[in-house]
C-alpha cells in the first residue's frame, strides 16, 4: 500500500506499516551510518547525550555529497549506503533512540529484526546507487552534526525532505521480512543452479 | 571531445566517470528492465534509470559514493610524460574532489582522520603497466566502497577445476544478496596468485559490456556464469528478480601447479568508468 506520512509519526502509525508498504515521507530525516552511531550510543552512555531527538525523524543509512554554495550547505547526491554494516549496534540504536523508519539499502540481519519489533519500527529499502534521484527530493541541509569529527560522508545531516520516496517496506514489526521470504526461492534455483554445474 | 591538455582531461574524465555512465552499461539496463518479471525488481531497475538520467542532465553524481578514484594506466614506455603523470593524476583527483564536487573518500585508518580531498598515503592508487609505444592510456574506475566489500579472494584446491570455479562464485555471488547494488557486473580473476587473481578481476571490470575473452574457454566461461548468476532470483537490489548480475568478466594468468585462486570483484550497477589518451604531444582527449 502507498502511504503518505509526514514526520513526527506516531508509534501506533509505524506499529501498523507493513512489508510491501511503499512510503513517500515529508518532514526531517538524519543521516547515520557507521561512526555516528558509535558517537551517539557513546554519548548516551556517558550521559552526555545528543542534541536531538530520532524518534521524531527517520533515521537514514547514507554518506551524502554536500557542497558549501553561498555561505549554506547544498546537497548533491545522497542515495543509500549498504545497511548491513550497522547490524553490529543497530538493535541498541533503535532501543536507546527509537526513531520509527530506518531507509537503507540491502536489508539487516536477526537483531535489528528483534529490535524493529520490541520498539515498533520498520526497515524500509531505497534503490542503491540512486544518490541523484534521491537528491531531487531533499528540499534543503537544516544542519550538521559532528562534520569536524567525522567528515563529510560520517557526520549526522539534518534533512527536510518531501515526499522523499519511494521507500519499500522490506522489514516491519510484526517479523514481516522480504528478504527472509526470498529465502526458500533463492536456495531452489541454487540448488538447480549446482545440478546444471556439476552436469556440464 | 576534441584535444586538451591533460590537466583539463584527466579532470573531464573524472567528472564524466561520476556523472554519466557509460552507454554500453546504460542498454545493459534497459535490457534488463524490459526482461524482468518481477515488479519488485523492475520498480528498482526503473529508479535506477531514471536516476542515470538525472545524473546526466544535471552533471551530479550518479551515487553519492563516488568511490576511491583508481587509475589503470597502459604507459608507452616511449612517452616523455611518466615522471609526471603520478603527480597529474593526484592533482587532478583533489580539484576534481571541489568541481565535481566528489566526496572525499579517504580516511587515515589508524586515526580516522578524513583530508578532505581524496588524497592520502598510496592514494589516489595507480596500477602502472608498461606498454610499447609513446602513447599513454589512462583508465579512471571510481569504486564504490558497497560492492567493493563484497569483493573476496579463494584459495581453491587446484583439483576442483573449473566446475569448483562455478561453484565458488556463484556460492559468493548470491551470498551478496543485494548488498552490492546489483545487478552487478563480476570480474572473475583467475590464477597468478592471491594478489594477482583480485587484480586481474578488476582489470576485467574495466571491459566494456558486451565484449568478451579472446580465448574461448574464457569467453565460454563468461557466458555460462552469467547464466547462472541469473537463474539465483537475488534480482535488482536483492529484492528479487531476473537480473542480478548485468555481465561477467574473466581475465586469467598461469598458476601455480599447487594454486588455484580466484578473485572475485564485484561492481556495482553504477560501473563507472572513463578513459584518457595522452600523446606524445602532450595533449590529451577524453575517450568515449
Amino acid at each position: 500500500m502507498k502511504r503518505d506520512l509526514t514526520l513526527p509519526i506516531d508509534g501506533a502509525t509505524a506499529r501498523e506499516l507493513r512489508v510491501g508498504d511503499i512510503l513517500f515521507l515529508t518532514g526531517t530525516i538524519f543521516t547515520a551510518r557507521d561512526q555516528a552511531h558509535l558517537l551517539m550510543l557513546e554519548a548516551q552512555k556517558s550521559g552526555e547525550g545528543i542534541p536531538f531527538d530520532p524518534s521524531q525523524m527517520a533515521l537514514f543509512h547514507c554518506g551524502p555529497v554536500v557542497a558549501k554554495r553561498n555561505g549554506g550547505w547544498r546537497i548533491i547526491s545522497a542515495g543509500p549506503t549498504t545497511s548491513i554494516r550497522m547490524e553490529i549496534f543497530e538493535d541498541k540504536y533503535l532501543e536507546t533512540f527509537r526513531p520509527p523508519i530506518i531507509i537503507g539499502k540491502g536489508g539487516m540481519g536477526d537483531r535489528t529484526q528483534a529490535a524493529l519489533e520490541s520498539v515498533g519500527a520498520v526497515y524500509t529499502h531505497y534503490t542503491g546507487g540512486a544518490g541523484a534521484l534521491a537528491a531531487a527530493r531533499i528540499e534543503s541541509v537544516e544542519g550538521v552534526e559532528w562534520l569536524e569529527e567525522l567528515g563529510m560522508p560520517e557526520a549526522t545531516w539534518f534533512f527536510k525532505v518531501k515526499e522523499f520516496g519511494p521507500l519499500l517496506v522490506t522489514m516491519d514489526s510484526a517479523g514481516g521480512n522480504l528478504y527472509k521470504d526470498l529465502e526458500p526461492t533463492i536456495a531452489e534455483n541454487v540448488k538447480a543452479v549446482m545440478v546444471r554445474i556439476d552436469a556440464d | 571531445m576534441g584535444s586538451m591538455t591533460i590537466r583539463e582531461a584527466l579532470l573531464a574524465a573524472l567528472k564524466q566517470a561520476a556523472t554519466v555512465l557509460p552507454h554500453d552499461v546504460v542498454t545493459a539496463l534497459q535490457a534488463a528492465r524490459a526482461r524482468e518479471t518481477s515488479s519488485m525488481g523492475a520498480a528498482q531497475l526503473d529508479a535506477i534509470l531514471e536516476n542515470v538520467a538525472v545524473a546526466r542532465d544535471g552533471s551530479i553524481p550518479l551515487c553519492q559514493d563516488t568511490g576511491i578514484q583508481t587509475f589503470f594506466v597502459e604507459a608507452g614506455v616511449h612517452s616523455p610524460f611518466l615522471k609526471d603523470l603520478k603527480g597529474w593524476i593526484g592533482e587532478a583527483v583533489v580539484q576534481a574532489t571541489t568541481d565535481v564536487p566528489l566526496r572525499p573518500n579517504t580516511v587515515d585508518p589508524f586515526t580516522g582522520k578524513n583530508p578532505g580531498d581524496n588524497s592520502g598515503r598510496f592514494m589516489p592508487f595507480i596500477h602502472w603497466e608498461l606498454v610499447e609505444g609513446d602513447n599513454v592510456l589512462i583508465s579512471v574506475l571510481p569504486k564504490g566502497g558497497g560492492s567493493e566489500n563484497m569483493s573476496a579472494l579463494k584459495m581453491l584446491s587446484p583439483g576442483v577445476g573449473m566446475v569448483g570455479i562455478k561453484k565458488a562464485v556463484v556460492e559468493h555471488i548470491v551470498s551478496c544478496r543485494g548488498w552490492p547494488c546489483p545487478p552487478t557486473i563480476v570480474g572473475v580473476g583467475i590464477g597468478g596468485g592471491a594478489d594477482i587473481a583480485l587484480k586481474l578481476g578488476k582489470k576485467a571490470v574495466l571491459r566494456e559490456i558486451g565484449s568478451q575473452h579472446v580465448n574461448p574457454e574464457a569467453a565460454e566461461l563468461e557466458h555460462e556464469l552469467l547464466e547462472l548468476l541469473n537463474m539465483t532470483g537475488v534480482g535488482a537490489m536483492g529484492v528479487g528478480g531476473a537480473t542480478t548480475c548485468l555481465a561477467v568478466h574473466v581475465e586469467y594468468a598461469h598458476r601455480h601447479p599447487a594454486s588455484l585462486p580466484l578473485g572475485i570483484l564485484v561492481q556495482c550497477w553504477a560501473d563507472r568508468r572513463s578513459r584518457v589518451r595522452l600523446k606524445v604531444d602532450g595533449t590529451a582527449e577524453v575517450m568515449s
